[in-house]
Order: C-alpha cells, then structure tokens, then sequence
C-alpha cells in the first residue's frame, strides 16, 4: 500500500488574535500546528500501513516553515516527507492549490516508483475551514471520493469508511485507488516518541518547485484563483444586555424568569 | 557559558509539555482528589519513550541525557506533581542504580524492562525508625545455603510502590558494620514472603502511591545482590544525589506551573474596577517570584550538566534541591493569596500546587539536609 | 465571463425523496439577490420521487425549478450528483449557483466546481450583490470564527457558494404558488458511481436537531462533569429545549459531537439560547449568535458569553437553574 497524506501547517486557531485596526491576523506568537483533521489522517495511514504494510508519505504545500510540520509528521509514523513551495504557488485559493497538489501528487509517485493507492486529507484546514481541497484534487485526479471518515479500514483493494451523518454513520466504500477525507478516528493520534523525533530531524525534506513539477503557472497562485478575497472584517460581538450580578441564586432567577415571560421569549 | 537550550533538547520540552498540556493536565485534579494511579499516563509515557530519558539506546532507553530527563520532570510538575513524582521516582532511584551499579545480566534483566518503561520502578531505603538518620536500617537480609537472600523487615513511605514491578531495595546484611554494613538487592513484586502494605493519605502528590513495603522471610535469589556487599549505603547516597535534581526539577515546575496559572488568572479577575494584574502589589509579587524561580532552574540545569560531564555534582544537587523547593513552597504560597478566596478552593488548581510543593522540601533529604551537605562541602565544620 | 450566464440557482438537496430544509432556507436570500440582479431564481431538485419537493421549493420562492429524478439519486453519491449538476450547469449556464453547506453538499460542491474550473466559497453566511461589480459578495467566517471575510469571483461563471444550514430562514410558504418544472432526463450508469453505501448506522437514541430546534439549552466547562448535565437537560424538558453543548464539553467527553454548537459543531439560530457555564469563546460564539435572544449563565462576572448575551446572571449555575425552574414554574402556573 502506498499512502499519501495532504497536511496542511496552520496557526493554532485557539490562540489566534486579529488586529482589530487592520483586520488582519496577528502571526507573532501564534504557534504553527499541524491541521488537526490532517493529524487523524496521517494517523489512519500510518494505522493502515502498520496493519497490512506499505509506505506512507506526506506532502505539504506551504512556505519553507512548512517543513516543520512535515518533521511533526514523520515523527509520528510517516516514512517520507515533500514540500511544495514557491512564490508561483502564494495566494492560491483551493482551485489552485488542489490543482498544484494534483501536480505534486503525479510528481511524488515518479520520485517514489509507484503511484498512491490511497490518498488522505483531513476533512478541513481549522485557518481556511473550506473542505474543498481534498474533493477538487481528488477530481483533478480523476479519483474516487468519500468524505467526512470518522473510521476506515483498507481490505482487498477497498476501503470502507464510517462516514459522518448527524444522528450516527453511514458505512461506505470504494475501489482504491481513492481520495478519502478524515475528520476523526476512533483512537487519539499518537505522540511522537524521543526515538523518532530525533529520527524525524535527521530525515531530508526534499522540496519541489513549479519547475520540479513542471506545471502550468497561469493556473497557481492568485492568477489561477478564480475566488478573490475583496475584503475582510472582525465579527462585532459586544450587545448592551441585561446582566442580573451580585444577587443570591433564588432571587435572580426570579427577577430573570419574570424578565423573559414579560418581554414573551418564553 | 552559554545558558541557552539548544535545539535537541528544547524540541523534546515541546514534546514533553504538549503531552503534559493534552494528557496530564485534565486529569491532575481528579487524580489527586481521588489518590488513582494514573496508570494510563504512565503507559503512555513508556510508549514515548519518557520512562528511560538518560539511559542508551542498548539498555531500552532514549539516549538521551540528564538535563533532558530533569526537563521532562519540569513538564510535567508544572501541570501535575504527582506524574513529575513518578517518572523521577522510577528513573533517578530504581533504574538509575541499576545501571550505575548492577551487572551486565541485572541490566539485561531489569534495566531494559525499566527504561523501555515496560516495567516500574520504586526504590526502598526508609523505614519507620531510619528516615534522615538512613543508616538505622532495621530490615535485614541473610544469605543462605549459598543460595538465596531472606528478607525481614518493612520500609515506609515509597513513592509508586502500589504500581511498581522493580524495587532497590537497601538492607543490613552484617549489623555490627553499622553503614558499612548496609547492601542493595532488586527485588521483584511477587517474590514469596514480599507484600505492600497500606498506601499512605497524604496531603499532596496524592496519586503517587505511597506504600509501605513488608518483607516477611522474603527470599530473594542470590544474583539480586546488587553490587559489592556492605556498599549499598554507598550506593543509596549516590543514588539519591541524582534523585535531589529530579526533585529539584518537580520544585521547579510546581513553581513555574503556579506562576502560569497566576498570571493567568490575574488578568482574567477583576476587584475594584480594574484587573488585578493592574495593581503593583500584583505585578511586584509576580516579578519577585519569576525572577526567583529563573534562579532555581539555573541551578538544577547546572547540577544536571554538572552529572552530565561527569562532574562532581553532590553539593550543586543539594543547592539546586534545597533553593527550589523552599521557592516552590514560596510561590505556591504567595501565588494563593493572589488568587484570594477562589484560590482556596479546588475548582482552582493552585491549592493542590501549595500542598504539592511542601513534599519537596522532605523527601529525597529534608532541606536540612540538603544544608548539611551544602555546608559540609564548604568545609565549615 | 459570458453574457450568456444567467440566473440564481439554488441546489435543493434531497434524500430518500425528502428535501434537506437548508435548500429552502436558501431561496430566502436567494430570492431577494435575485429581484435585485433582476433575474429568475431556480430551484434545482435531483433525487428519486422529489417531485413535490419541486413544488414545496416554488412555494418557497422559486420561479421554476429544474427536477432530475431516478433510483439512483435516492441515496447521496458524489458521482451521481455531480455528474447531474455539472451537465445541467453547462446545459443552462446560471450565473450563481447556491449549495447548502450540509456535509454531502460540501462534498459535491467543489466536485462540481473543479470540473468547471470555476470559484466555489465555502460555508458562508451572508450572501449580497456588489453594486460595483456585480458580482455576488460571499461572505464566510475564517480562522476559526475569528474573522470574517467576504469572497467574490469575479472571472469565472458559474460563480458558487456553499451556505452555512440555518443561517438564513425559510420564508412563508405560498400555498397554491405555481411555476415551470422543467424535467430533465439525466441518468448515471451504476458502474461509473464508484462508491457504495453499504448501511445506514443511527448511533444517538434520539436524533439531535439543534439546527431546527427554537429553544436550545447549552452546557459548557463550568457544568464539570456527565453528571452536572442532568441539570441542564432537567431545564431543556421543561422548555421543551434541545440540549447543546461547547467544544469542551465534546473534548471532555460529557456529551457526543452531536450536540456541539460552535465553528466545529452546529451553527444554530433559535429563537432562545441559554447558555449555562460556557465562557464563550469566539468558536463557540461564531456557532450561536444568530439566535434571537441569548441568555448566559456564568459564574465568571468576566466571560465573554455576557458580551453577546441579551440576558445574564453571574451566579453557579447548579443554584441559578433550579432557583428558575421554581420561578418559571411559579410564574406559568
């Protein structure tokens, strides 16, 4: 089995803080983390590769800083690690981006001598929250998909996923080779071990250019995007309520219930 | 000098922290409300590899070193004092002897198991009536046919004795040699004639599982004898010269962990109109205690490098306990009264700091001690 | 970009031959884009028996609607469905196609996108028209609620968005409203959908609809434990409530993903959100403000939940609670 798992490095978004001048994202401080869905990703291809055997590895598209995530990654499981990085690929909105991953993608499997079985994304990036990537590159590959995995097992040739509904799962599958997107597994991904982490910083992370992928540039970056951003804002969130302190528990329940059977809200 | 952390060791403080953050923290108030064993955690930890930080690679270990080791110790004290307790107990008392002083065969036999972290560790010196004042040893051992060891006594008050499968244990094997008479055995849990007995109540590290170990006609086979005979008091006092950093690096990280709760909180509450971290008594109290603590850390990476070079490190230890733990118990102290009322309470995790801090000044060698050894090294006698 | 591309249309998903209301919340604000641009809104139905659902949807506000039924779109399957939008989007060339955000809606939207290299923006919140291009302003919460960022596309047609569930409202269903339903005859071969639905698995005992629920009560952090929700649901049956929950509550274990509110659980708009022992942060608060009246219940005079409540009291809420059962039960008896 030959795995590939997409993972994006992204800003911890519980500790993200905007400029409310500029509405633009304060970077300073913020600490680089490994998409959490990407990380339920990498640990379901690691999981597969340890029950049945293979090889899995991992690809980023990102700035040079990027490689940090991809040492998280082959810290925990991964056997290889490529970065897709340059100026052609910055602005790129997911059209683009998937379009350059699919690039990558027929790249990688030449460097690696065997084209991927499987392919896995974790369901959404927490910064850009689109789910997009993994569908369009899974389209630009001409490749099956199923999405939103909380569970999934490779036999045969098939993998067959628990897929996320609202009131339980629906259990599907498809014949590899297939682009699956993750959202969570049944067991926690695992922690790196002292071993592999220094193992992990060691291992070279070759990057790849447009030029290495030989791709068309009008389609990457902001020039291949069709979606632009035209402007942004923070969300307003103060509102001048009524707020019931400094009273004992009977007392502002009472003053609260009348409040809200006065004005009809209950 | 050169006082930075370099990148190995600062990569495996992200590590320990994230695991101390996600794994440890959530469950540091139950455990310590209701005594568990967090057994889960301590698998998990084996799993990374934390259980044999200092030890090589060929003995189950991570290769790493001591000041990594008191780092991970640090990690962990800051969110949960019992787990710093644990993994120092386990490495510094009952593996670290093991491979200083056993032979190729005991390492390969217990060693291995221990630093790997498939097995536990505890180690076994104090007794009712032999606390300071070690050499008052009361257990014996004597060997017999040639064969085997027969144990008889109890020791009292041992950290991860409920949960351990490996003890080093410290006994008289020739009385009327007083210290020199003292020898170490590694006795495994299920020996005949070999129990634990109650688990301690204590007033903080409440899940580290302190218990009294009995040894009724214990027998033990002759290989256990760790190293010469009559040298196991020896052998506990060098022992516990490595043991005092990873107390000091617990001290530390109680410290640190209170100063982050604090400070946290201080920004968060407010009294009179304003945070309370706009106050200056607020700001000062903070400051003092930071600058402090930095103190602290400064000496017990110093003691650690200091074993690391293979240095004489027993009084820089013995600095290094005594300096941080009397500033655990400190801030603790002084981080509580910042918190006010809230603080007294257990939905707030500062109380648990303060009654976890004061072990640190009396296990390991009181802080007494630690002065004894300070000014016995500076010669004033 | 071609003159040729015209009108709004907006994907009524269906399932079962039921329609997904979220479709017809969209012809809400799909409507008033629509008389704006001057255009003809359509509503696009595919799946088995959905006829009806093409009515209901002209009822809701559609002009027309384009109506594609067979077995095969009983079930969800992404290719299926794609390959019926994608030829019925290159037949009538819209200008704007609207998806439902639900999670086969996202599945299928950049499907169909990416084969038409056009821009799909995802998840968004609010929808409006840029007077100076044309264009329509999508507009979508970004890094984790924290920011808000409104997208257009101005090159590439169709332009498409996928829309948040329960952001917008259904508006007043005309009885007897008549419009064309145009029939399209689009079948996909069973080999050529490459994935399988082997068995549908209903896990909750009783189906979470926080989405449609008009009063829902949520409990965060400061409910401490399994246990402490007993009390918050005690409030929930007495109002007829749905129970909610905060991403900690998940993290922790209380309650199952199923009932988290927030940016990576449920948006919801009820008309009443209590929220007991929830901070409030930006996540969750991102997931909740659409409601008509929030009241907070926090024992921290701080948290943030009281910024965006209309109604709080600082108090534990294991007393405030029970106190305002005894109350409002006083009260409606």
């Amino acid at each position: 089995m030959n795995i590939l798992v997409c993972v994006k490095q992204v800003p911890d978004t519980n500790e993200i803080k905007i400029d409310p001048e500029t509405h633009t994202l304060v970077r300073a401080g913020v600490p680089s983390i490994v998409n959490p869905f990407d990380t339920y990703a990498l640990e379901a291809g690691v999981q597969i590769k340890e029950a049945i055997g293979g090889k899995v590895v991992v690809v980023s598209m990102g700035p040079e800083q990027a490689a940090d995530a991809l040492k998280t990654c082959l810290s925990v499981g991964a056997d290889a690690a490529y970065l897709v990085s340059g100026r052609e690929f910055g602005g790129s909105d997911t059209l683009a981006t998937s379009f350059i991953l699919s690039n990558a993608v027929k790249t990688i499997e030449e460097k690696e001598g065997a084209p991927f079985d499987l392919i896995l994304c974790g369901k959404q990036a927490v910064d850009g929250d689109t789910a997009q990537v993994g569908p369009e590159l899974a389209e630009h590959l001409g490749l099956p998909q199923l999405t939103y995995a909380m569970d999934l097992t490779v036999e045969d040739g098939v993998v067959k996923i628990k897929r996320e509904c609202d009131d339980g799962y629906d259990l599907m599958t498809t014949n590899l080779p297939a682009v699956i997107t993750v959202v969570k597994l049944p067991t926690e991904p695992r922690y790196p071990t002292i071993r592999s982490k220094m193992a992990a910083k060691k291992k070279p992370i070759p990057v790849l250019t447009a030029e290495d992928l030989a791709i068309d540039v009008s389609r990457c970056g902001l020039k291949g995007s069709p979606t632009k951003v035209k402007s942004t804002y923070t969300p307003s969130r103060e509102k001048s309520g009524v707020k019931i302190a400094g009273l004992p528990a009977d007392e502002a329940a009472a003053q609260l219930a009348t409040l809200l059977t006065d004005a009809k809200i209950l | 000098m050169d006082f930075r952390i370099d990148e190995e060791h600062q990569e495996l403080i992200d590590l320990y922290r994230e695991f101390a953050q996600n794994e440890v923290k959530p469950i540091a108030a139950e455990i310590d409300e209701t005594e568990r064993f967090p057994i889960e955690n301590v698998k998990k930890m084996a799993e990374m590899g934390l259980l044999g930080i200092p030890f090589p690679e060929e003995y189950g270990g991570a290769g790493m070193d001591t000041l990594s080791y008191v780092q991970c110790v640090e990690e962990l004290s800051k969110v949960c004092a019992t787990t710093g307790v644990i993994v120092s107990a386990h490495t510094s008392l009952c593996a670290t002897p093991i491979y200083l002083f056993g032979t190729e065969e005991q390492k390969q036999k217990y060693l291995i198991p221990l630093a790997s972290g498939e097995k536990l560790g505890a180690f076994g010196l104090t007794e009712p009536s032999a606390g300071t004042d070690s050499s008052q040893q009361k257990t014996t051992a004597v060997l017999v046919d040639d064969d085997h060891w027969v144990l008889n006594g109890s020791k009292i008050f041992i950290t991860n004795a409920g949960a351990a499968d490996i003890f080093f244990i410290l006994a008289m094997t020739d009385k009327s040699l007083g210290n020199k008479g003292i020898s170490a055995f590694i006795v495994e849990k299920g020996m005949p004639g070999f129990s634990i007995g109650k688990q301690e109540n204590k007033m903080g590290i409440r899940a580290s599982s302190t218990c009294e170990l009995i040894f009724e006609d214990c027998i033990v086979p002759k290989e256990n004898l760790v190293g010469e005979i009559g040298k196991g008091f020896k052998y506990a006092m060098m022992t516990l010269d490595g043991g005092r950093i990873g107390i000091a690096a617990q001290a530390l990280g109680i410290a640190e962990g209170a100063i982050e709760e604090t400070v946290k909180y201080v920004q968060e509450r407010t009294q009179f109109g304003r945070r309370i971290s706009q106050f200056q008594n607020t700001q000062f109290e903070l400051a003092k205690m930071r600058a402090n603590t930095e103190a602290a850390k400064l000496l017990v990476y110093q003691a650690a490098c200091a074993k690391d070079n293979h240095e004489k490190y027993t009084h820089l230890a013995a600095m290094a306990k005594l300096v941080a733990a009397t500033n655990a118990s400190d801030v603790t102290r002084r981080c509580l009264q910042l918190y006010g009322g809230y603080g007294y309470t257990k939905d707030y995790p500062i109380e648990r700091m303060m009654r976890d801090a004061k072990i640190t000044e009396i296990y390991e060698g009181t802080s007494e001690v630690q002065m004894m050894v300070i000014s016995g090294w500076m010669g004033v006698k | 970009m071609s003159e040729a591309y015209q009108n709004i249309w907006v994907f009524v998903e269906t399932e079962c031959g039921k329609a997904k209301n979220v479709g017809f919340e969209l012809l809400n604000p799909a409507r008033e884009l629509a008389d704006k641009k001057g255009c003809k809104l359509i509503a696009v139905v595919i799946g088995k028996d959905v006829e009806h659902v093409a009515k209901d949807a002209i009822c809701y506000g559609a002009d027309s609607a384009i109506l594609v039924e067979g077995d095969e779109y009983e079930y969800y399957s992404t290719d299926a469905f794609a390959t019926a939008l994608v030829e019925l989007i290159q037949k009538y060339k819209p200008e704007t196609v609207i998806i439902g955000a639900t999670n086969n809606g996202r599945d299928m939207g950049p499907r169909v996108s990416c084969r038409l290299k056009t821009g799909l923006t995802a998840d968004c919140t609010a929808l409006d028209i840029d007077e100076e291009t044309g264009c329509i302003a999508w507009t979508r919460p970004t890094f984790g609620g924290n920011l808000m960022a409104t997208i257009e596309c101005p090159e590439c047609r169709p332009q498409m968005g996928t829309v948040r569930p329960a952001v917008f409202k259904k508006a007043t269903y005309q009885e007897g409203k008549t419009g064309e339903i145009v029939r399209e005859d689009i079948h996909v071969a069973a080999d050529a959908i490459r994935t399988k639905l082997l068995e549908r698995v209903k896990e909750v005992a009783e189906a979470v609809n926080l989405e449609e629920a008009d009063i829902i009560v949520s409990g965060g952090r400061g409910v401490g434990s399994v246990e402490g929700f007993a009390t918050i649901r005690e409030l929930a049956d007495l109002l007829g409530a749905t129970v909610g929950c905060s991403r900690a509550v998940v993290d922790a274990g209380w309650m199952p993903h199923a009932h988290q509110v927030g940016q990576s659980g449920k948006t919801v708009a009820p008309k009443v959100y209590i929220a007991c022992g929830i901070s409030g942060a930006i996540q969750h608060v991102a997931g909740m403000s659409g409601a008509d009246t929030i009241i907070a219940i926090n024992k921290d005079e701080e948290a943030p939940i009281f910024e965006v409540a209309d109604y709080g009291i600082v108090g534990n809420l294991f007393d405030v609670i029970p106190a305002f059962i005894e109350a409002y039960k006083k009260i409606k008896a």
